[in-house]
């Protein structure tokens, strides 16, 4: 059998094929339109509970063009090729205050997957653990091309 | 998990639904043909005969009316009316081109005013802004407006980001750079200036279709500016002069200020504006329209005193009293002492 590595389903979108630059561009548009502010951020570790990813620069507080916030997402896909790396929305609004979409725009061309690891503990207690193949080794070689 | 089209894949579907899911608000989906190039479709289907509507588009963008109010509201200024009617002139036949499905790059659009104090630089740059936008060359039209200060940063890598925050604020419209030639000090070398010029320059060329440039400044400075760093004057398309207003145009944008501010000159004030701004011009640090727009809130304040102390004793004020500028309000001005100006230190009126 071969490992045909797993897909990984963060954020929203996840389900559907990778967006093309022109269809994250109107993604964010519309959400610098409803006054959210997008910023980029990413990381090798793919654990869903990896939540906070590194900050590709700043926030872009008061953009009126989604083309700037593309132009971050090339740039950082230019440093890291091969890593994940998502768009956030954040709503600044009093009482939300919160990411109000977030989505990835680029993944390593192979996503090796997850495996599940048992540890025995007292009382024959089973303690499962999610284990990505990725982090077995060091950053910056996690991912192989496809 | 690939995505299958339920077309290709012999799904029977009705026959209006959907080529792909719907991607949630904001996502415009994409007829089939236009997904491929309306190019390559369009130069096969359609034969030069095809009939295209310039009417439509130009009625649809209501460029006419962008136009017709740039022509009123702005005085004189032939050239940079005629420059700007033609690259509207430009862009709809573009669009006109694309419609039919013939391909062109964009038209590169940085412009550099040049001109004297007052001429109307930045008035222009705000109304090119809404024009671009309403051609569709730009896709918001708003204005941001930096001088060096915005762009330069103040030690070792500061420079870059602040510079990139700049061009990312204009994505989408112009950018207005105002007296653009401090950008660069050539006589100091240790100055970071010669950085924010080469990303502007770089954005400049890469990214034309994402923001307009548009440098202002004196002519004189401007032509040193460019001549200290190569590449800049040619990926400027559009130089345009704005030269020093006569006084009949001056007087005509006096009175189209007097009328917006809903004031009107009283018997003689005409007259006693026009001497006024004949002495003024003589004069050192006259600036063209703001030294007009200047000197008529001096009068305002003039009129204002006046209405006052009428009041004060006792005169019963209508409502012409209030709107009416005086012949006297014009000239209590210190411009008609005579000599004392040449010498002052600030633009007095």
């Amino acid at each position: 059998m071969v490992h045909k590595g797993l897909r990984i389903t963060q954020g929203t979108f996840s389900y559907l094929p990778d967006f093309t630059d022109e269809e994250t561009k109107a993604q964010i548009q519309y959400g610098i339109e409803n006054g959210w502010a997008p910023s980029v951020e990413f990381t090798s570790d793919p654990h869903p509970r990896n939540v906070y990813w590194e900050m590709w620069g700043m926030p872009m507080f008061d953009l009126k063009d989604a083309s700037a916030a593309l132009f971050e997402v090339k740039r950082c896909r230019e440093a890291f090729p091969n890593s994940y790396i998502r768009v956030s929305l954040y709503n600044s609004k009093l009482t939300k205050q919160t990411t109000a979409l977030q989505f990835i725009v680029n993944r390593p061309a192979y996503e090796p997957g997850f495996r599940l690891d048992r540890q025995e503990a007292s009382d024959r207690i089973v303690r499962y653990t999610l284990h990505a193949y990725a982090l077995d080794r060091p950053e910056g070689e996690r991912y192989r091309d496809a | 998990m690939p995505w299958i089209d339920p077309r290709a894949s012999g799904i029977e579907m009705p026959e209006d639904a959907p080529a792909r899911p719907s991607l949630g608000p904001g996502v415009r989906t994409v007829d089939r043909p236009a997904l491929f190039g309306a190019a390559e479709v369009g130069a096969l289907e359609l034969d030069d005969d095809t009939v295209v509507d310039a009417q439509e588009l130009v009625r649809d963008a209501r460029i006419d009316e962008v136009l017709d109010r740039l022509d009123s509201e702005l005085v004189a200024l032939r050239d940079v009316k005629t420059r700007i009617r033609e690259i509207a002139a430009l862009l709809v036949v573009d669009r006109l081109r694309r419609a039919v499905g013939l391909e062109s790059e964009p038209p590169t659009l940085h412009m550099c005013f040049t001109g004297n104090p007052g001429a109307g630089k930045t008035t222009v740059a705000m109304r090119m802004g809404e024009i671009l936008y309403r051609l569709g060359y730009v896709r918001k039209g708003h204005l941001v407006v930096v001088t060096r200060d915005d762009l330069v940063g103040q030690y070792v890598g500061h420079t870059a980001p602040k510079t990139t925050e700049v061009l990312k604020r204009a994505m989408g419209g112009v950018l207005f750079i105002d007296e653009a030639y401090h950008i660069y000090r050539v006589d100091n070398e240790r100055d970071y200036g010669q950085e924010a010029v080469e990303m502007l320059l770089q954005v400049m060329e890469n990214q034309r279709q994402d923001l307009v440039v548009i440098m202002a400044g004196y002519k004189k400075e401007m032509d040193r500016f460019f001549s200290d760093v190569p590449g800049l004057s040619s990926r400027i398309a559009h130089h345009i002069d704005f030269p020093d207003y006569s006084i009949g145009e001056l007087m005509q944008i006096a009175s189209m200020m007097v009328e917006r501010q809903r004031y009107r000159f009283g018997a003689g004030a005409g007259a006693a504006f026009e001497d006024y701004l004949a002495m003024r011009m003589t004069q050192p640090r006259f600036a063209n329209g703001r030294s007009v727009r200047n000197a008529l809130d001096r009068i305002r304040m003039r009129q204002a005193i006046r209405i006052y102390e009428a009041a004060g004793r006792g005169r019963r004020l209508t409502k012409r009293d209030l709107v009416t500028i005086e012949a006297e309000d014009i000239l209590k001005s210190r411009v008609f002492d005579g000599g004392a100006y040449a010498s002052g230190s600030a633009e007095r009126v």
